[in-house]
């Protein structure tokens, strides 16, 4: 018999008999479902909803090595299937992190994927090195911040600055916790910067970060946002997306890769999935439901379970298999079906 | 604690220039003070490209009867997201999130309280009113708006208090001005002890001035533009001063939407202050989204 699931929406299902769990870079997650780094807080919004500790992960808060008031409003603007949001990164500084938001996760049972941004090298170093002995279970790197020693150039926009960052924050990270390099997609060619985070160290990716993006209020005539410029994230980024991921997927056969841009349903999910991710961020979708990635961990097993999949991993890249692989377990089910003899032969 | 929950529309009716809607909330209604608001999904979720909930004050609650626990909310059309609820009629499913923010404080003791809305924002102040009443204390009302289409309560308003004045922009309705213009004589009158309001941050701003310099406490439910309500997103934020002094970029969805008016910077909504705690200005670093 299959387990009995109640949701906060009332609704009871009996959850598909099939094997969640997602293993990468040495580490195993029950399920491969994590919420977006800026889309959950430090999750305990969220877990007013449903139990945090059901997800594969907690993707917190991009966390500084200072207390960061962001910008100025307006900060958001509703777009269509997206918005653009202009925050600058506002957040309670490392220290305060540490001392609140994580011991919180891990006292919850949640499992804490800690996104860190640095305007510098130096920073990030910082910032890693005080993750040490703490109940992280991974490090997600936010390189699409301006590096201030370099003009402001984003560090994620060039193989060589992408590479420079992942480097010195693997020779800080504490062992046995992946490293992951968050990818912006305002790039000419994502497979090169994926290249160099992995050749300097990245144990995974993660793609993609939102796509810059500009609103002009026409009634103002102004630009909608205070930031002028902004990241534009939802179902409209989506198929640039499972691009992303398709290409670096196809560049780099066995790198980790947790995808994410506009998943709004489980087949959103699974698109990610059969493109290449080992596991997928829910992000923007949080914002119109809270309870959204509970939801896309459900849906997607349903539709796993639809498929004939029996464990998730054997979907991971399955489109890029060649057809004749693309029956992954048992026989042809159309080779199972007894026909009635008498309704005659097919032609 | 908020919940999540399928509401179902019971009523939908015009009143002035505003739409009024009640929704069948389960579980929400008994849960909701006085200055909650309640975030409701728009374009009938799945695939619409509108991804963000609307925040709407919670009005009228009725926590027990023939439907079960309603909420009623009271909104213009300002966009196609309020368009689309405008058009919404009664069985119609909705996806509902609240109550959510912190509501107004009520005085322990029986005071003398004056309310000011402008436009729809007069919707939370006539059930705090009410609650006000119970209490014991004398409530007076001012509402204003841009047009007499655009006052909304004063009937009930007039009922519960124990005066209501009018105002209007174009002189259609009671005194032609601001609400600013008729308060410094209604609290000279009334000797008022508190000041409760909600409306437009034009008003919120003067209304707190006025407050400030005669000493009364004030508390104000500000409407800011948010993507989730929820705490997450931390787009609805403004400029307050903490009890330690210093000033943060808060979010009007957690800890507001009510906050204490002398506390927040009105002038500087909108920019970055040098000395807001973190400040991107004085900050060496910075960047991303």
């Amino acid at each position: 018999m299959s387990e009995l699931v109640r949701r906060p929406s009332g609704e009871v299902f009996a959850r598909p008999e099939i094997d969640m769990t997602t293993r990468f870079a040495g580490v195993s997650f029950p399920n491969p479902v994590f919420t977006a780094s800026g889309c959950a807080a430090a999750g305990q919004e969220l877990d007013q909803f449903f139990d945090i500790s059901e997800l594969g992960g907690v993707v917190t808060k991009s966390i500084m090595l200072s207390p960061r008031s962001g910008r100025a409003t307006p900060r958001m603007a509703e777009t269509p299937s997206g918005m653009l949001n202009s925050i600058g990164l506002q957040g309670p500084g490392i220290d305060a992190f540490l001392e609140k938001d994580l011991p919180w996760l891990a006292a919850r049972g949640a499992r804490a994927v800690v996104s860190i941004a640095g305007g510098s090298i130096d920073e990030y170093t910082k910032l890693t090195q005080k993750l040490r002995g703490t109940a992280v279970s991974m490090i997600e790197v936010n390189i699409s911040c301006p590096n201030v020693e370099d003009r402001g150039h984003v560090f994620a926009c060039e193989p060589r600055t992408a590479g420079a960052v992942i480097q010195a924050v693997k020779r800080a990270a504490p062992t046995g916790v992946p490293i992951f390099a968050k990818l912006s997609p305002d790039v000419t060619d994502i497979t090169s910067v994926a290249q160099a985070c992995v050749s300097a160290g990245a144990d995974g990716l993660s793609v993609i970060n939102t796509l810059l993006g500009m609103v002009i209020d026409t009634n103002t005539m102004r630009p909608a946002l205070a930031g002028v410029t902004g990241g534009l994230s939802g179902p409209a980024i989506r198929p640039v997306a499972v691009r992303c991921v398709w290409q670096i997927r196809q560049a780099l056969p066995d790198v980790p890769i947790l995808g994410m841009g506009g998943i709004r349903t489980g087949l959103d999910a699974l698109e990610f999935v059969l493109a290449g991710a080992n596991a997928i961020s829910v992000g923007t979708a949080v914002f119109g439901d809270p309870s959204a990635p509970i939801r896309v961990l459900d849906e997607l097993a349903r539709a796993l379970a639809e498929r004939g999949f029996r464990r998730f991993e054997d979907a991971i890249s399955f489109a890029h298999k060649p057809p004749e692989q693309r029956l992954p377990q048992g026989p042809d089910p159309v080779g199972d079906v007894l026909y009635d003899e008498e309704s005659g032969p097919l032609t | 604690m908020p919940v999540q929950v399928q509401g179902e529309v019971l009523s939908i009716r015009r009143v002035g220039a505003y739409h009024s809607m009640t929704l069948v909330a389960p579980g929400m209604a008994e849960l909701t003070r006085p200055g909650h608001f309640v975030a409701v999904q728009v374009g009938g979720g799945g695939e619409t490209s509108m991804l963000l909930r609307r925040a709407f004050a919670i009005y009228d609650v009725k926590d027990r009867g023939l439907y079960g626990g309603t909420v009623e909310i009271v909104f213009a059309v300002h966009g196609k997201g309020t368009a689309w609820l405008a058009a919404r009629r009664p069985a119609d499913k909705l996806d509902l999130v609240g109550p959510l923010g912190k509501p107004f404080r009520l005085p322990a003791q029986p005071v003398t309280a004056t309310l000011v809305g402008g436009g729809y924002g007069s919707a939370p102040l006539l059930p705090l009113a009410a609650i006000l009443r119970e209490r014991g204390c004398r409530v007076d009302f001012v509402l204003g708006a841009a047009t007499a289409d655009r006052l909304f309560g004063q009937l009930e308003a007039k009922r519960i208090a124990t005066s209501m004045e009018e105002t209007t922009d174009d002189g259609t309705r009671g005194t032609q001005g601001r609400v600013s213009d008729v308060l410094p004589a209604l609290l000279d009158r009334t000797d008022s002890d508190v000041l409760y309001a909600c409306g437009p941050m034009a008003m919120l701003k003067a209304v707190s001035e006025l407050a400030r310099v005669r000493g009364i406490p004030c508390q104000v439910a500000v409407e800011e533009s948010m993507a989730c309500g929820i705490g997450v997103c931390m787009t609805c934020v403004l400029p307050v001063i903490g009890d330690d002094g210093l000033t943060r970029m808060v979010r009007a969805c957690v800890e507001g939407p009510v906050l204490q008016g002398d506390r927040v910077r009105w002038d500087d909504i909108g920019s970055l202050p040098a000395d807001v705690v973190g400040s991107l200005n004085a900050a060496s670093t910075g960047g991303g989204h």
